[in-house]
């Protein structure tokens, strides 16, 4: 029963990503499309809106009933590992897209918000989907609340993200070269950097590539295993595989520890793939990104998508508080005997929360409305995904019970 | 400085930058203007907006800029930040001087990093005073907005002069339609309908609802100092207790700093086991998961506390099977399970054998956590024990040392007094091992049986009497937080100016939601308006 549940849930898991696909896509042509038709432009865009709207409310069904299978199929909320946890809060994002979507109706941020989801959903599958029995730690309904509220206050952040992201691509004016435009095509790439790290996981894991390296770490001798081929080798290590590439270069001498060359060279990867992503697609189209993009957004209203950057964020901000500060201090209480220790999670939770703080006071009382609330609202998100991606697998804390397979 | 009078004849405080009376702007440059009105704070007079003269308007003005509480904030966080890259020196995974463990694990960074104070950052001095400096500056922002913002609202009045309307940024003028007084009465029906309170005057009205929600940022700054006054009240002696007792089993040991003694009667290792878990989930190998960590824990007040000489008398006062997210809890103290040595060595069990005859001299046993100085063999035998290093390494200078109180690695130095050696005879003892002193060749010798195994407990002994304040000073901020943000503070003014209706709109956020609102009220009552966005460029930076 248990396992035939666990199955279900992640063939629903699936059914939600391909809808999301699909869905970004009918929104995108909801707007780029829009000559197309016999019919007028704002009936065609009302038209695939709603169509995009209602296979999102499917995927998001989906996503949901995969959540409850495997909830019921192992006897605990999927929230406890980092598969379960960034399934979980792309579940948050579609959510938050949906009412954020019910208020505005504006379609067109479907085919930036939805994105942001499917790949969630990719990322997650990259960990180990294997069912964790809870540690003593996390056996208390705080797990529940906790981690739904702080997952529910990022999601929503990341809608916010979207919507700034639009602005900028909007608004940025790509006939000049400038600082923005830089950055823009920058974060493009930082985003194509992580569908890249998605893509080499899955193709190497298909490949089931290994390769072990065995190496000094504090007078013992181990053994790591590389997931990819070794770009980056560890120092004075000695490959054993036979069929694996030689590493091109050893990992600097001041990166200790026995998994840190092993995360470089994943780094490595990221970076490298998301690169060679971006140049095929600048050879493809021959324009940059923020160009490509441009033309979807042009009948849209800057101060429109700058209200719902600003929005999303506003409704956030309390639910983010409540989970990830209040509620977490709460429970760290009742588990450790203090609400608040200084572990990495627990500072970066600060950090986010300042960083929208400070969003917010900038905002409201500085005038910080536009182009510069734009950028606060995309790096805010990307600090989200420092705290998620970052610290969970690269500084060790209390918060570290998911590590790479 | 005078007080300043506007053209309808109002005299407002000084400072004061639209008309406490018909919101027209009192001073020259902006009345010129044709941008939007700064609507924050409703125009009215700020104390650091209005006087810089001595030392205390100076730092009121510090404290009050948002700027710079800004400034403060990124501070923290970028500090913070740097603050993650290394662990803290109280999360060091080996036991190890910062001094030494960061340089050697991190190279230069690392000793950088520790001369900088980083390994200790979040109770560095400088650290502490930012977020002292950031509640200050709470408060006094707050001060400075909150109470001018209160009177400007509550004095506002229905009719406001055409330069206030004109320049919202929402507004539209008609020209007045026919049967105005009663599409007026309609208009505020469906304003009514949509909770507006109105207040009318005459041909003129003013429709509000949500103002509490402006005073939400500053409910959530209330909250936020009490929440930082929770978090300095541990300092107060006697508010915050932060101990750590290990107990074995069946052992009664005394709760360090209080006048309570606890008791484990076992602690167990839980490990998940195949029922645990729905069928077939995909994990056939549960072996050694642990499932759950467990002190039986009977807590016991010492009667005679305090009272001088006395032997402790103790009473049962709390009974708990302590696991981890379930601590025992007894008026203000709180057991957390929190460590576990389990089948760790409790006594060492010895027999003195003459090395020479081979001779079973007899049996004696040393507990670990409370050895004896004298351990009696026979009639004639005794060991003495002369030092006892429960943790034992050399330090550099090759003395040694005890790294710990715990007993890990225990080591002894005895001193066997005997007929045949009655000025002792010293040897080093070590887990299974002994060792002659330098040169000297011993009579006697040990035999290592069993040693005594038992399960320890370690369980961290915490008491906050801050912890209400704190969760207060959260429900608090939270509360202003939904204020604030899940509700707005919208106003619509409807004013009839001879031939002309001047409407105007305003919220603190959502436009969006405001316009909608305004267009499907006139709507409704069948008046065309077409409204006009006036650009957010006119927004003022201070």
């Amino acid at each position: 029963m248990g396992r035939k549940l666990i199955e279900l849930s992640s063939n629903l898991l699936l059914a939600a990503f391909i809808l999301y696909i699909i869905a970004s896509f009918v929104f995108a042509i909801s707007v780029t499309g829009k000559r197309w038709g016999k019919q007028g432009e704002q009936a065609h865009k009302q038209k695939f809106g709603s169509i995009g709207f209602w296979i999102t409310i499917a995927a998001v069904l989906a996503h949901a009933s995969y959540i409850i299978t495997r909830w019921i199929g192992q006897g605990h909320i999927p929230t406890s590992n980092m598969f379960e946890f960034i399934a979980f809060l792309a579940f948050c994002i579609a959510v938050a897209f949906v009412i954020i979507y019910l208020v505005y109706r504006v379609p067109i941020l479907g085919a930036f918000a939805i994105p942001v989801v499917f790949i969630m959903i990719a990322y997650a599958s990259v960990f180990p989907r294997t069912v964790t029995p809870l540690i003593p730690a996390l056996q208390s309904y705080w797990l529940k609340i906790h981690v739904t509220t702080a997952a529910a206050g990022e999601g929503i952040f990341a809608v916010g993200f979207a919507a700034g992201l639009m602005y900028l691509v909007r608004t940025i004016d790509q006939s000049k070269d400038s600082r923005s435009r830089r950055w823009l095509e920058g974060t493009l790439t930082l985003v194509l950097m992580l569908v890249g790290f998605i893509i080499t996981s899955v193709v190497f894991n298909a490949m089931d590539y290994k390769a072990e390296f065995q190496l000094n770490v504090d007078n013992t001798k181990s053994v790591v295993e590389y997931k990819m081929p070794a770009i980056a080798g560890p120092q004075d290590a000695v490959l054993l595989t036979d069929s694996a590439m030689k590493p091109w270069f050893e990992a600097p001498g001041w990166m200790k520890g026995l998994n840190a060359a092993k995360k470089l060279n994943t780094v490595l990867w990221s970076v490298l793939s998301g690169l060679g992503l971006y140049l095929l697609l600048r050879l493809l189209f021959r324009k940059r990104l923020g160009q490509l993009l441009q033309p979807a957004l042009s009948d849209l209203d800057p101060e429109m998508i700058d209200e719902i950057s600003y929005r999303a964020i506003a409704i956030g901000y309390p639910v983010f508080t409540l989970g990830a500060l209040i509620f977490a201090m709460i429970w760290a209480a009742e588990a450790w005997g203090r609400f608040w220790g200084w572990d990495p999670k627990e500072v970066w939770a600060l950090i986010t929360w300042l960083f929208y703080t400070a969003y917010l006071h900038l905002r409201l009382s500085k005038g910080w409305i536009g182009e510069k609330s734009a950028w606060l609202a995309v790096i805010g998100f990307i600090v989200v995904m420092v705290t998620l991606v970052f610290v969970n697998l690269v500084i060790v804390g209390l918060h570290s019970y998911a590590q790479v397979g | 400085m005078n007080n300043v009078k506007c053209e309808c004849g109002h005299v407002s405080p000084v400072g004061t930058v639209l008309c406490e009376a018909c919101g027209n702007p009192l001073l020259e440059e902006i009345k010129q203007k044709d941008s939007p009105l700064d609507m924050r704070y409703e125009g009215a007079a700020r104390r650091s907006q209005t006087y810089n003269k001595t030392i205390i308007d100076k730092v009121w003005n510090f404290f009050s800029s948002v700027k710079i509480a800004v400034y403060m904030i990124v501070i923290v966080l970028v500090a913070s930040i740097v603050g993650t890259v290394f662990p803290q020196e109280m999360y060091i995974p080996v036991p190890k001087p910062a001094s030494i463990f960061y340089e050697e694990t991190y190279g230069f960074i690392g000793k950088i990093y520790y001369l900088l104070g980083f390994h200790n950052l979040f109770s560095s001095w400088w650290y502490v005073l930012l977020l002292l400096m950031i509640g200050i500056s709470l408060v006094v922002c707050s001060l400075d907005r909150m109470i001018p913002l209160y009177k400007a609202l509550k004095k506002q009045k229905v009719k406001h002069s055409v330069n206030f309307l004109t320049r919202q940024r929402l507004k539209a003028e008609i020209s007045v339609p026919a049967e105005w007084g009663v599409k007026l009465d309609q208009l505020q029906g469906f304003l009514k309908k949509r909770h507006y309170e109105v207040r009318r005057e005459g041909d003129s009205l003013l429709a509000e609802k949500g103002r509490f929600s402006r005073w939400g940022p500053y409910i959530n700054h209330i909250g936020l100092i009490i929440f930082l006054i929770g978090a300095l009240m541990r300092l107060v002696p006697g508010y915050y207790l932060d101990q750590y007792v290990w107990v074995k089993d069946g052992e009664t040991k005394k709760v360090p700093e209080t006048p309570y003694y606890v008791k484990s009667e076992g602690f167990t290792i839980d490990f998940y086991e195949k029922g645990d878990l729905p069928e077939d989930v995909g994990l056939d190998n549960l072996q050694g998961v642990i499932k759950q960590y467990q002190t039986k824990a009977v807590l016991y007040e010492n009667v005679n506390e305090g009272l001088p000489g006395s032997e402790p008398k103790l009473q049962e006062v709390a009974r708990h099977e302590i696991i981890v997210n379930h601590p025992l809890k007894y008026k203000d103290l709180q057991l957390f399970q929190s460590g576990q040595r389990p089948q760790a060595i409790a006594a060492l069990n010895m027999t003195l054998v003459n090395e020479k005859t081979g001779d079973k001299l007899g049996k004696f046993k040393i507990d670990l956590y409370n050895p004896q100085t004298e351990y009696k063999i026979n009639d004639t035998t005794t060991i003495k024990m002369l030092e006892y290093y429960p943790d034992f390494e050399f330090t550099k200078d090759k003395k040694p040392t005890t790294k710990s109180p715990n007993p890990d690695n225990p080591a002894f130095v005895l001193n066997v007094f005997s007929p045949q050696t009655p000025q002792g005879e010293k040897a080093w003892l070590f887990l299974g091992s002994y060792l002659p002193a330098p040169g000297t060749e011993n009579i006697y010798g040990y035999e290592f049986s069993m040693p005594d195994l038992t399960n320890i407990t370690g369980l961290m002994v915490r008491k906050d009497k801050s912890l209400p304040v704190i969760y207060f000073g959260c429900f608090i901020s939270m509360l202003g937080l939904v204020m604030g943000f899940y509700w707005q503070h919208r106003r619509i003014w409807i004013q009839t100016q001879g031939p002309i209706v001047y409407v105007a709109g305003h919220t603190n956020k959502n436009w969006f939601g405001l316009k909608y609102e305004v267009l499907d009220v006139f709507k409704k009552a069948s008046i065309p308006v077409s409204l006009v966005e006036h650009g957010k460029d006119g927004k003022k930076v201070d």
